[in-house]
């Protein structure tokens, strides 16, 4: 072979050439243009065309948002002031509608020297949600506040005297206690039965006087505020954390509901959660406003927002049933038979063994379906709550700000892109922290 | 050694009911059942007596009292002095308007930004990513009053298309008016055409059918079916011979001739809108309330669609792709004959939702005025009647069946086009 080459070839290399570096055209900057915005005659013309599309988008947008008037106090001085700075030309924000409204679309008409009520809310809501969220860097001694901090949030909010949620409260305190104590005397399904039955009976006939005595004897209460203050992204943040935190555990009741083998329970479940998922949150919405009261027992007629955030629970924990089913239905038939076979009993199989699973795999499900019903919380401005849309036509309706439409929508806009946004980030940051496959 | 030893024979004990497992799930489900027909019981009775004390029991007959009220965009005839009855009707068929032509438009916008952003381009794809993040993360709702208050705020009124040199002028050869009171379109007429026949005599239900498009829809439908014949033959002929014969102008012809015959003979023209006075006349008026529900709807759950239909084309192994690039297929061909019709397997069942969840938010018409079923039965009816028991669980009953069909229609074709497996 080798004399073949060698009286067919004039030259053979036998030494290896130096590693050159590769052309100026292929790393880089140029390279990584080159590669992915220019690789051929169409994907050239589609990049020419975007970004002539940004450009004409940002050259509209740009000046209108940071060439702005912030300091005017109604639609006409602010078209004053435009007219002034920058002539004939359209396209300014007046963002003077957000300076002088933003604690109303923050609070709606919450009482301003109570403002700090919601804020310090809020600023608890973090620090019960940072032990959950954030199990790995929060010491959990917050959980006491987590624990705490339904009770908290009801009277920090809507006022009155604080025995009220602490004789609340107590009622899951006693029913701890009888689980704890009798347990022994009358088996722990007998405690089970007997710490509901008190804690049901306490709430029912003993929280009343028991938190009027104390009040009368240690008058501790705060201004009451009436619901119909509320509003704003206060009344948005309310109702979905409410119906966030309520729906996960009935959601997955009814998912477990769901997926049993006693027949009735089976279809009381499934027939919940399609008749929910079957109707839009309008709907539960109006039963809310017009309907909730001829359910209930004549005379009978609680808050409306409670009654909102009834609904809105409902609806959100028929949709974390179904993702949390899937999550369900996703787990192998072994962890099921391999809880079985050691020995455990349905809750505690579902306890240890399947829920922590199944609950990992449905995350994304979870989170978006919080989104989902965050997103859903404007719905109330249609039954006349005053949310952040409500307070957009209600600040309209001002002659001051007649006519005002893209700076509010922009606002509110901005300030649900971030909550959600932030969400669902959150939950890609959770998949990856609970990843345990290998890969 | 062994001994036999019988079972303890022993009593049936109350405890048992609990601790037994053979008993155990009876009497949990004997409770639950128990439990929830106290429930409703109450519910019911509850309903019953309050409904006593403010002396309107459940009674339906104000569907056959006169609406007297107007919709504007509707597509049946209907006056103010129609029933309320005949005004949920129209309401169903306008909620059906918005959520078919919803779905249309958000399946074509969702698969081609999925696809975008995909795309080896990176600008595209960056475009698409804040597309879909922008509408997901924000309330549909927001989008909807946003595109109302933009249609209305931005557009030119009527008059500006007056005069000599008028400010706006109408597009598509004189054929479409973009203004702020909607879109007026051309409409199809005919000159020669037979006469409508009328449906259900005067009865709320009443319906024009129109025998043109009955006619249309006949001869549209037979060619299409001789047109599947032809392509029967070439393919039986193509696996007897080896040789696919040429029949495309076959084809066209029998899809095309007889239809633009038909055309002819009932003799179709456009009726385009004219600008008379202060508003345009003519053609079809399609109202801002409509246009605005349609796009917001149809771009809020297209970013939706863009997602699954992105991991449904993700969830194709990549050996797919080269193995067809492999056999020399063109990669927009891969695209369409390879991965697509193996994602949409992934795809279907979370459209199916897509879909359900865009009709129920159709529901939102209501903040614009677009005049829905919310918005004649769940609105204007019950606030004219007071009836709020009867109209919002007659409201939930239709959406209820709106979405079984829905998904019963959707879960039929999933099951066609399901991998077959053993």
């Amino acid at each position: 072979m080798s004399d073949t080459h060698s009286n067919t070839v004039a030259y053979v290399r036998d030494t290896m050439l130096p590693e050159a570096a590769p052309p100026p055209t292929e790393v880089g900057v140029v390279g990584w243009t080159r590669k992915n915005l220019f690789s051929g005659w169409f994907n050239s013309i589609v990049t020419i065309i975007c970004l002539l599309l940004i450009y004409y988008v940002l050259a509209g947008i740009l000046p209108w948002i940071f060439q702005s008037v912030w300091t005017a106090d109604s639609l006409t001085e602010c078209r004053e002031i435009m007219q002034a700075t920058w002539g004939e030309s359209h396209g300014h924000a007046c963002w003077g509608v957000i300076r002088e409204r933003w604690p109303q679309l923050l609070f709606g008409f919450y009482p301003t020297e109570y403002y700090w009520r919601p804020i310090l809310a809020m600023a608890l809501l973090l620090v019960s949600l940072a032990p959950i969220l954030f199990a790995d860097r929060v010491p959990s001694k917050f959980l006491y506040v987590t624990l705490a901090y339904p009770f908290i949030m009801p009277w920090l909010m809507w006022g009155g005297t604080i025995w009220n949620p602490i004789m609340a409260a107590m009622g899951f305190v006693l029913a701890g206690l009888i689980i704890n104590y009798a347990s022994d005397v009358i088996g722990s399904l007998g405690s089970m039965i007997a710490a509901v039955a008190a804690a049901i009976l306490w709430w029912l006939f003993l929280t009343t006087p028991v938190a009027d005595v104390f009040a009368s004897i240690l008058p501790l209460a705060m201004e009451t505020v009436e619901s119909r203050q509320f509003g704003g992204f206060m009344l948005s943040i309310l109702i979905g954390v409410v119906a966030i935190g309520c729906s996960l555990p009935i959601g997955i009741v009814l998912a477990l509901g769901r997926q049993s083998d006693l027949l009735i329970v089976k279809s009381i479940c499934v027939g919940f959660i399609e008749f929910i998922r079957g109707v839009p949150l309008i709907t539960l919405l109006f039963v809310a406003s017009t309907l909730l009261n001829i359910f209930l027992p004549p005379g009978t007629n609680f808050d409306i927002i409670l009654r909102v955030i009834i609904m809105v629970t409902l609806f959100a924990s028929a949709y974390m049933a179904e993702v949390i089913r899937g999550g369900l239905a996703a787990l192998p038939k072994g962890q099921y038979e391999g809880a079985d076979s050691l020995g455990l009993d349905y809750w505690q199989a579902q306890r240890l063994i399947i829920m922590p699973q199944a609950l990992k795999i449905s995350i994304p499900g979870i989170v978006s379906t919080f989104i989902g019903v965050f997103k859903d919380t404007v719905l109330v401005s249609i039954i006349g709550l005053l949310d952040p849309l409500g307070l957009a036509n209600a600040i309209r309706a001002d002659s001051a700000w007649t006519g005002i439409y893209w700076e509010l929508f922009a606002f509110i806009g901005a300030m649900f892109f971030i909550f959600c946004f932030s969400m669902s980030r959150y939950s890609m940051y959770l998949e990856r922290k609970l990843q345990t496959d290998h890969r | 050694m062994t001994t036999v030893t019988d079972p303890p024979r022993e009593g049936f004990r109350l405890s048992m009911l609990i601790y037994d497992t053979r008993y155990r799930s009876a009497t949990i489900q004997i409770v639950a059942l128990m439990g929830f027909m106290l429930l409703a019981a109450w519910l019911i009775n509850n309903t019953i007596q309050n409904l006593n004390a403010l002396g309107k029991p459940i009674d339906f007959g104000f569907f056959t009292d006169t609406a007297s009220y107007d919709i504007n965009q509707r597509l049946l005839d209907y006056n103010s002095r129609d029933t309320h009855l005949r005004a949920s009707f129209i309401g169903l068929l306008n909620t059906l308007v918005v959520a078919a032509l919803g779905c249309v438009t958000a399946t074509i916008i969702g698969v081609f930004v999925g696809v975008a952003r995909l795309s080896p381009n990176w600008l595209v794809a960056r475009i698409m990513t804040v597309y879909v993040e922008m509408f997901r993360n924000v309330p549909v709702l927001l989008w909807i009053v946003l595109f109302m208050a933009f249609l209305i705020e931005s557009l030119p009124s009527p008059s500006a298309f007056r005069g000599e040199d008028a400010a706006s002028s109408m597009i598509f050869n004189d054929n479409v008016a973009i203004t702020n009171r909607g879109v007026y379109i051309p409409e199809p007429l005919f000159s020669r055409g037979f006469s409508d026949i009328h449906l259900f005599g005067d009865s709320p239900l009443r319906m024009d059918v129109s025998m043109n498009l009955i006619a249309i829809i006949v001869v549209l439908g037979i060619s299409i079916f001789v047109m599947r014949r032809i392509r029967a033959y070439a393919s039986k002929t193509q696996e007897a011979t080896g040789i696919r014969p040429t029949t495309w102008y076959y084809q066209v012809g029998v899809l095309f001739a007889p239809i633009i015959a038909l055309m002819v003979f009932l003799g179709f023209h456009l009726g385009k809108p004219e600008l008379s006075g202060f508003n345009f006349s003519g053609g079809t008026h399609l109202r801002n309330s409509l246009i605005a529900l349609w796009l917001a709807l149809s771009l809020y759950t297209a970013a939706f669609i863009a997602e699954i239909v992105r991991g449904g084309i993700l969830a194709i192994s990549h050996g797919q792709t080269e193995a067809a690039g492999a056999l020399g297929i063109r990669p927009n061909r891969i695209m369409s004959l390879v991965v697509l019709p193996q994602a949409l397997r992934v795809i279907i069942p979370p459209l199916i939702s897509n879909y359900l969840n865009l009709t129920k938010n159709s529901s939102l018409a209501i903040a614009v005025g677009y005049m829905d079923i919310t918005g004649t039965l769940g609105g204007i009816t019950m606030n004219q009647t007071g009836r709020e028991l009867e109209c919002v669980l007659l409201l939930m009953l239709v959406y209820l069946t709106i979405s079984l069909a829905i998904s019963a229609v959707m879960n039929w074709y999933n099951n066609r086009v399901k991998l077959v497996e053993r």
